[in-house]
């Protein structure tokens, strides 16, 4: 009985912080003006933050840094471009095959990588990430190469018995993107919460007592890996969708740095610490770089203050204050 | 139940184990002995499927596991703690042992859980924490605990395997007089109360001699005796190795 009255440490305080994190997403749009933001900010929060998440998914619960997850990112903007500029109009229908190019992509890598640990499987995941890149780069006819691939747009949704504008409409545009948000996030919390999610937790917490405790070690990281691709392939479409614009800067190294800075700022063992990273990252770019072009600078002095000081991340450090 | 014949491990040019064979029956309480150096760990980890042997034979249950992967070797009933603790220290020893609990049900790429199998798991784990006598500590973070205490848990994530035969290296390494006791205490209770066969690798001889159905000793990779307690006692080779080696 005394299993039922006592809740583990982080669980006594799920369902408050679940409440906060969603009001506070659910009313992004009135409020952020009050701080100097604007609505596709608030959106560009999100996609970024499910990225950062998604891959946190991998760095902060299964143990395994990736430093070449713009990868995935960017064939999610590109599926997704690619299908709206080429095939159809249908918003929907781009943000499944961003999903499919990306996390495929993610399922073949990650069946040749599995056997790697630390060092060499972040080097081998930047050297995919760079073969994808200069594949986007390079296949000019295809994906507008250097300059990227333009000439297509979100269209609006169908939903039979009416459209949802969501082309000029930003607040539309926001829930939409909260929406899949939601699921996204819905899902990688219920995979966490699962007996193989706490497969996952072990293979993080030593890989050594995991395996004899009879875990197909290689088989469930793949599995990890693979559903980090598809939940960041997620996250591209939508990118695509932002900006109507796919770049090949999505699928760059600096990005796939700046997720793992994301998440490192918000703190790799909170569910939602990603998504506190992208915001303060975000926020930060928007704010500094329209006042000096070295906005980078900035951003690099901040995030050596945190890892200094705040080694848990920002997030990691309110729940330790929380629970002592 | 465990038969190993004439295993040799080789590490390039290095014999850490030559030869040794050991046979141990169902309910047993083996214990293996010897001078540092003498391949005990190696052997260990040639029964766990650490990794395989050079040559010989391992047959458990009338398989031959020789060269059978660990999770294999799991799944027909061996598990094993290590000579250093291995837990999962962030995790509260409730989770360390759901972990098991679910891993040995064969629950380990469920998405979900039904009603019935999350009782059965939370009973079940009730059940192995009376039995380590470590619901107290339930809650805590096992990193957070005494060595003696990580070490119980993990014996806790053993027996959530049900395994047939537990394979435990050096139990006691590094405890105090206390803890030592409550881990022999556990060790005995195991093996006499609930039949476990068990093979374990001890450097305390106390413990081993009053534990132990038979010892097997090991000097420089080779087999040097094999009996009971009392033969090995008896047994001049056996004082000259540890003699030789402490004089």
């Amino acid at each position: 009985m005394s299993g039922l009255l006592k809740s583990p440490p982080g669980d006594r305080h799920r369902l408050p912080v679940l409440a906060l994190v969603w009001m506070i997403l659910l009313l992004c749009p009135f409020w952020i003006p009050y701080i100097g933001g604007y609505t596709s900010l608030g959106t560009r929060i999100l996609v970024l933050g499910l990225a950062a998440m998604s891959l946190n998914f991998l760095i902060g619960f299964t143990g395994i840094v990736s430093f070449g997850h713009a990868a995935y990112f960017g064939l999610g903007v590109y599926g997704c471009g690619l299908i709206l500029r080429y095939v159809t109009g249908s918003t929907p229908l781009g943000l499944v095959a961003g999903m499919l190019l990306g996390g495929l992509a993610g399922t073949a890598v990650g069946a040749l990588i599995t056997k790697r640990r630390g060092i060499y499987f972040a080097m081998v995941t930047i050297a995919f990430q760079q073969i994808f890149y200069f594949i986007a780069y390079k296949w000019n006819g295809l994906t507008g190469g250097f300059d990227g691939l333009r000439g297509f747009t979100r269209a609006n949704l169908d939903l039979g018995f009416t459209t949802i504008n969501i082309i000029n409409n930003d607040y539309a545009f926001y829930y939409f993107v909260l929406f899949v948000f939601a699921i996204a996030v819905g899902i990688m919390g219920l995979v966490l919460r699962s007996p193989f999610g706490r497969t996952l937790l072990a293979i993080r917490e030593n890989e050594r007592r995991a395996r004899f405790l009879g875990i197909n070690i290689e088989r469930h990281i793949w599995l990890a890996f693979t559903l980090s691709a598809f939940f960041i392939s997620i996250a591209g479409g939508l990118y695509a969708l932002l900006n109507n614009f796919a770049d090949p800067s999505s699928l760059y190294t600096d990005l796939s740095g700046e997720l793992v800075i994301m998440c490192v700022l918000g703190g790799i063992r909170v569910f939602w610490g990603p998504l506190l990273g992208a915001a303060l990252y975000v926020v930060l770019q928007d704010y500094i770089s329209s006042h000096t072009v070295n906005w980078m600078f900035f951003v690099g002095l901040i995030f050596v203050v945190v890892v200094m000081f705040f080694p848990r991340g920002l997030l990691g450090m309110l729940r330790r204050r929380s629970e002592a | 139940m465990l038969e190993v014949s004439n295993v040799t491990k080789t590490f390039g040019s290095l014999v850490a184990v030559r030869e040794v064979s050991l046979t141990v029956e169902r309910g047993e309480l083996r214990a293996i002995i010897g001078p540092n150096g003498a391949g005990k760990t190696t052997f260990f980890n040639l029964i766990s499927g650490f990794f395989p042997p050079t040559k010989g034979r391992i047959i458990f249950d009338g398989q031959d596991v020789t060269n059978l992967p660990v999770p294999g070797r799991v799944k027909r009933g061996m598990a094993r703690t290590f000579q250093i603790t291995e837990v999962f220290p962030e995790l509260p020893v409730r989770e360390n042992v759901r972990i098991a609990v679910e891993v040995g049900a064969g629950y380990a790429l469920r998405p979900r859980l039904s009603a019935t199998e999350r009782s059965g798991v939370n009973r079940a784990i009730d059940e192995l924490l009376e039995r380590t006598r470590i619901t107290a500590k339930a809650h805590r973070l096992v990193g957070e605990l005494a060595h003696g205490d990580q070490r119980i848990a993990e014996i806790a994530m053993a027996l959530a395997l049900k395994p047939r035969l537990l394979l435990l290296d050096e139990p006691t390494a590094g405890m105090g007089e206390q803890e030592t006791f409550e881990i022999a205490g556990l060790i005995r209770r195991l093996h006499r109360e609930e039949n476990y066969s068990i093979v374990l690798v001890e450097h305390d001889m106390r413990l081993v001699f009053h534990l132990a159905d038979r010892i097997t000793v090991l000097a420089e990779g080779a087999l040097l005796a094999d009996g009971t307690p009392s033969d090995i006692a008896a047994n001049p080779d056996v004082q000259a190795a540890y003699l030789g080696h402490a004089a």
